[in-house]
């Protein structure tokens, strides 16, 4: 299905993410990396307030997009066009890729690449080429 | 348990959701427009890379001019440099199951309240996936590239 090119909405929504970054590492200390955050939630060795911030933090994740797709009156949740099993794998091939890295797009995308750690300049450009390549070439032969 | 914490941590993912929801990333759609190149190429989200990168450079920046962050003793980043075979190939799998699927972690969660049997079956699989990642990054650290961990860490 094809989308519009949305320039104005892409760097303020951008934006926000920067500023979610700021808030998290100026007043936790910690950074906003969303595979670690669930990581840490859920892991049994996670001391009881490590686990509360993470899922104060995953709970607002949840809630933004409501708040955001009322304030702008649309609905800002889609569903992927992929099958159900295409994305079981998709989600295993996810997981298991974002913890080998130790991190995804928010950890090494964003707060990585900013801060310019050369393992995060690495993760990105790779998950970047394999994410362009599976879809311009892969889907095609998925038929997603 | 300190409510200013939670209420920052809050606040923080709040800010990330809507940003992630206004930035078109919770629309799979977008994101694999934007991962496929071949067609109806949408180039949006480089510019939701474009203006969280500087600000949180800012927010890095700034916080360099801090002994400790507001709430906790001190800042918490990640001492590991070192390039090792699980980072490469973790994000190589990452990659792939992005540009299958269109999510990547963040807005996976962030779509939940408007949950897909795709949705759900993508978010099983990756706690499956979390879950396995610490064994599957020791089975390819194995081999003549290992690293010892008692090698000296390099000084900067």
């Amino acid at each position: 299905m094809p989308t519009e090119f949305t320039p104005i909405s892409a760097l303020v929504g951008g934006l926000l993410i920067g500023a979610a970054i700021l808030v998290l590492f100026h007043t936790l200390g910690r950074i906003a990396g969303v595979s670690g955050m669930i990581s840490g939630a859920f892991r049994k060795a996670t001391p009881t307030s490590e686990r509360a911030w993470r899922f104060a933090f995953l709970g607002g994740l949840l809630l933004g997009p409501v708040v955001a797709s009322q304030l702008s009156g649309q609905s800002l949740i889609q569903p992927s066009p992929a099958s159900l099993p295409l994305l079981i794998v998709a989600g295993l091939a996810v997981g298991l890729g974002t913890g080998m890295a130790n991190g995804c797009t928010s950890g090494h995308g964003v707060c990585g690449v900013s801060r310019l750690s050369p393992r995060s300049i690495v993760a990105t450009g790779v998950f970047m080429a394999f994410g362009f390549l599976t879809a311009s070439v892969g889907r095609h032969l998925f038929g997603g | 348990m300190n409510l200013a914490k939670i209420l920052s941590a809050l606040a923080a993912g709040l800010l990330f959701g809507a940003g992630l929801a206004v930035a078109g990333m919770t629309n799979p759609h977008k994101v694999l427009n934007f991962l496929d190149v071949t067609r109806h190429w949408d180039p949006s989200l480089a510019l939701v890379m474009g203006s969280a990168i500087p600000v949180s450079a800012m927010a890095f920046w700034l916080a360099r001019r801090r002994s400790r962050p507001l709430l906790e003793p001190g800042f918490v980043l990640p001492t590991n440099r070192r390039l090792e075979r699980p980072l490469w190939i973790g994000s190589a799998l990452f990659g792939i199951g992005w540009g299958l699927g269109g999510y990547c972690p963040g807005p996976a969660i962030a779509s939940l309240t408007a949950p897909s049997i795709g949705l759900v079956g993508f978010i099983a699989a990756l706690g499956l996936g979390l879950f396995l990642s610490s064994s599957a990054a020791k089975l390819v650290s194995r081999g003549p590239q290992t690293v010892s961990e008692k090698a000296p860490v390099r000084a900067r």
